[in-house]
């Protein structure tokens, strides 16, 4: 009886470590001191440079955050006026500027053109936008487009 | 005269008989737990004529054996009844150890008073009956029955339980005796249980049990799978739910296998499926639920030892709100204000981005060994895997990329030793020793929200339980906790900069990778929790019970590392390393009174915590794509008042009603504002008419009302792009009150044993009425779920 009782105690408890055991060679695989891999963004986009060109000249818009979801908020600059009453052919660049050199995410943007599309909120003095481009589907995307001006003043564009 | 005789018959006997049957087996008979002699047992010599009873000092004796084995037959009125197989040579002596205290083998017992966790502590169960009605649905809406607990919601399927204001990671789930590891800081995880694979599901309300975890701060959720019954038996439960909401349903089934010897073997397994989920006025696009769980457990229980083995395997994706996928601060804006939302689909079982996918393994192994005249021994081990992707709308090559991938790895051994044998008096006192490692896949192409880490845990306590006489019990514990947390976490250089992490922690940093700066912060917690109360039996009928507790939690990996977008919610989260050790001192008390007419429960708390942590929306920050909410993670002085009562009146043998009442009121004591994310106040009133003689049929209707939460704290004004000026984002102030009403209906019927399958049809907003909750995290967005009709077969085997 006795026998049978220690025999028991022993099969169960040897078990037990056992599989203590595997368990514990299980961690011992994922468990490396490695620094881990950085993550360079493969989506953010830093930059949004808009050329608005015309006879009269090319005015180029930027916004630049280069610390993308960071705290820094993205700086804004503009070449110059825009002249009155004037259509522009406005063209969008993209860039990723976390990587050296910068990533064109334009060319992105034109390879899933039927995943993407910009969108345009012109106030103040800009009489409007129109779309000069379209995607497979006949879609509008938005990389190439026109801007027209109304009389002198203040205007805002968002794309 | 009578040792004359014995001294005559036992000279008569030597003649009489063979030479070998002159043997003498004197035996005593003994308490296992304290080792005292027990009188009166009754032994019997199976096969032979003989049967004796055990004096005073438990001693005993059979005369004229001859050599060989017997087998003796050991009763005793209180003890079960113990065969011992002796081998009688010569004059023999032996020692029988009979069990009274059958605690391992309880559950065979028709037991009154349910055995509790903790004595002083506040502490409700949810019965078999609730649990089978909530089968289909998740743990948080099966807790919501019990009064001070509510819940935190993404939606209607991912849902977090709330205990008197508290949650997340200051509350702790024991599924099986294994604390579950499973992310449990986000407020869109839901735990990543079965409800369906448990039998009894208690709350406890605070930290007044330390033997699970010191930083239970608000409260500790037991999950306690079927017992087992010690014979030779084969039983099993089949449940199927069907709900019209989400037009799905859910199947649960189990099977026992156990034997005389203690040894068992059990199965379960569960699959649901729901659709999309409906609001009165439309679909809540992409809120469908896929959910498996399996588990397989075998053991052997035996008073003196037993082992068990168990493993779980849970798996599940949920469809996050696809209205709730917003790109800036303007959407945002625009849904607070509009109140409908902006995407609505038609109808659909297919689970969308944006939405997640959780799995996760647990293993255990246990073994106890009771020491004679001491107590109990218990060992055990456990490892959980918890494996979690978040997928976002991506587009182009990335679209079925997740955009976090997580997996969390965590063992613990544990050990413990209950000393028992002293009647009225009980000591534990165990250790914890746990490894975590967290793994942020780098394939997401998204920067970590939170780093890899890696986790050490060590825990010693002590818990006391001293029973005064028969009205008073008084109980007492401590418990250390050491946390130590390694963390490789990659800044950006301007976050390390903006939160001024350059000045305090630029000894952390490791690799300076241009933009990013790779650190290595590693901090160590000491936590130091403790727990007193007293339980006082006023009579049969009515009970006190008073509890102060103390606890620390170290704060989790979220609250010190989160830095990130998180889309679902189209937030920045941003933890701050410089967040240390929440500390809680908890005051409750419960007056509860208990007859076959009518009860109540009446239990006030105050819970003052010491650098409470709290998530809440700071203001906005600017990306290229727009702008987004950043939530922040802060520490204050805060104090959480409140109460849970509940009445309820047998007015005849047909119907009862009952009444819950909870309330809770959370101040930050440093700027005297309304914490956020409190829980409003609720009342639930319920009436129930049971008729047995119409095969227990059953009509319950409940009423639910909550209370608009007034208090809550100010709101932001955030800058539009797209209006160009700074506007009010009514982001903290809470949707109005709101009345739902449920009926429940059942009843049973006999095919193969009595009463052996159920039919219920239960309805749960029956006037499909709209509303949002406070502590739904998309009530921004969309209006909570409608009218759902379940119907539920149940068939035992």
């Amino acid at each position: 009886m006795n026998t049978i009782l220690e025999t028991l105690k022993t099969k169960s408890i040897i078990g037990f470590l056992t599989l203590c055991v595997t368990a514990i060679s299980f961690t011992s695989c994922s468990n490396d001191d490695d620094n881990p891999d950085p993550v360079n963004e493969e989506e953010i986009i830093t930059t949004m440079n808009v050329t608005l060109s015309a006879t009269g000249g090319t005015i180029t818009l930027q916004s630049q955050d280069l610390d993308g979801e960071g705290p820094n908020a993205p700086v804004i600059s503009v070449s110059g006026n825009l002249s009155a009453n004037t259509t522009y052919n406005g063209s969008i660049q993209l860039l990723n500027e976390t990587e050296t050199p910068a990533e064109d995410i334009t060319e992105e943007v034109e390879e899933e053109d039927e995943e993407h599309q910009f969108f345009f909120t012109a106030s103040g003095a800009l009489s409007g936008v129109e779309y000069d481009d379209e995607d497979g589907n006949g879609n509008p995307v938005g990389i190439n487009f026109t801007l027209t001006t109304g009389d002198a003043g203040n205007g805002t564009l968002q794309a | 005269m009578k040792y004359c005789l014995i001294l005559f018959f036992l000279f008569t006997g030597f003649n009489l008989f063979a030479q070998d049957c002159n043997s003498i087996l004197i035996g005593s008979v003994i308490d296992f737990h304290d080792n005292t002699p027990l009188s009166g047992a009754t032994i019997s010599i199976t096969g032979l004529d003989k049967t004796t009873i055990s004096k005073e000092d438990g001693k005993f004796s059979f005369r004229n054996l001859c050599d060989g084995v017997i087998e003796l037959e050991v009763s005793h009125p209180v003890c079960t009844t113990k065969f011992v197989v002796v081998t009688i040579n010569g004059d023999t002596f032996e020692k029988i150890l009979l069990e009274h205290h059958l605690e391992e083998l309880e559950e065979v017992k028709v037991v009154s008073n349910i055995p509790k966790n903790t004595n002083s502590g506040q502490e409700e169960s949810l019965s078999q009956k609730e649990l089978e009605r909530s089968s289909g649905g998740s743990l948080g809406d099966a807790l919501k029955k019990i009064a001070g607990v509510s819940t935190l919601n993404t939606g209607g399927n991912i849902v977090k339980p709330v205990i008197q204001g508290l949650n997340g990671s200051r509350i702790l789930i024991l599924n099986n005796n294994v604390r579950m590891q499973d992310m449990e800081w986000g407020d869109e995880h839901a735990p990543n249980v079965d409800i369906n694979a448990n039998q009894k599901i208690s709350v406890i309300k605070g930290a007044a049990a330390l033997e699970y975890g010191g930083d239970a701060i608000g409260g500790v959720i037991v999950m306690e799978p079927s017992p087992i019954i010690r014979k030779d038996t084969l039983f099993g439960k089949t449940q199927l739910n069907l709900f019209s909401n989400g037009r799905g349903g859910n199947i649960t089934s189990s099977l026992t296998k156990s034997y005389d010897s203690g040894l068992y073997i059990t199965g379960q397994g569960s699959f649901k499926r729901l659709g999309d989920l409906e609001a009165p006025d439309y679909v809540l696009s992409n809120t469908g639920i896929r959910e498996m769980g399996v588990s397989l457990n075998v053991g052997k229980r035996d008073f003196i030892q037993g082992w068990e083995a168990y493993y779980s395997y849970f798996d599940t994706e949920i469809g996050i709100l696809r209205a709730s996928h917003i790109g800036n601060v303007d959407d945002l804006i625009q849904s607070i204000n509009s109140e409908q939302p902006n995407v609505i689909n038609d109808f659909t079982y297919t689970i969308n981005r944006p939405n997640q996918e959780v799995s996760h393994h647990l293993g255990k192994l246990n073994y106890y060994r009771r020491i004679e005249g001491f107590g109990k021994w218990e060992i055990q081990y456990d490892f959980q895997q918890n494996r979690r992707f978040e997928y976002d709308i991506r587009v182009g090559d990335d679209a079925e990329k997740a955009s976090l991938d997580l997996q969390l790895t965590t063992h613990s051994v544990l050990t413990n030793l209950k000393f028992d044998a002293k009647q009225g008096f009980d000591l534990k006192v165990g250790l914890l020793g746990r490894y975590q490692n967290n793994f942020a896949n780098p394939a997401t192409g998204v920067r970590r929200l939170i780093p890899d880490y890696d986790k050490y845990d060590l825990g010693a306590y002590g818990v006391a339980e001293y029973r005064l006489n028969d009205a008073w019990t008084l109980d007492a514990g401590l418990r250390y906790d050491f946390n130590r947390i390694d963390a490789k976490k990659f800044y950006l250089v301007s976050r390390w900069e903006e939160r001024g992490y350059d000045q305090d922690f630029n000894d952390v940093v490791i690799e300076d990778l241009g933009t990013q700066l790779l650190t290595n912060p590693t901090f160590d917690f000491h936590n130091f929790s403790g727990t007193t109360g007293v339980n006082y039996e006023i009579d049969n009928e009515n009970l006190l019970r008073v509890n102060f507790a103390y606890s620390q939690r170290a704060p989790n990996p979220s609250e010190l590392f989160s830095d990130g977008l998180h889309h679902s919610a189209a937030r920045i989260e941003l933890g701050d390393l410089r967040i240390n050790s929440e500390k809680s001192s908890k005051v409750s008390v419960s007056l509860e009174k208990n007859s076959l007419d009518w009860g109540y429960s009446f239990a006030p708390f105050v819970n003052s915590i010491n650098d409470f942590i709290l998530l809440e929306p700071t203001g906005v920050e600017f990306t290229i794509r727009g702008a987004f909410p950043v939530w922040s993670y802060r520490q204050t002085n805060a104090t959480l008042i409140g109460v849970d009562a509940s009445i309820y009146k047998n007015w005849n043998t047909i119907i009862r009603s009952e009444h819950k009442f909870s309330w809770v009121r959370g101040t930050d004591v440093d700027t005297d504002t309304p914490l956020i994310n409190i829980p409003a106040a609720n009342l639930n009133n319920s009436i129930e008419f049971k008729i047995p003689t119409w095969n227990n049929f059953l009509v319950g209707l409940e009423s639910q009302y909550v209370f608009e939460q007034k208090r809550f704290p100010p709101n932001i004004t955030v800058f539009s792009p797209e209006q160009q000026q700074d506007i009010l984002l009514d982001i903290n102030t809470p949707p109005g009150a709101y009345h739902l009403l449920a009926l429940n209906t059942e009843a049973s019927f006999s095919l193969k044993n009595k009463n052996d399958f159920t039919v219920g049809l239960s309805v749960s907003n029956l006037l499909n009425t709209s509303y949002r909750d406070y502590l739904n995290r998309l009530r921004y967005f969309v209006d909570d779920m409608g009218r759902n009709i379940n119907l539920r077969l149940i068939y035992n085997y």
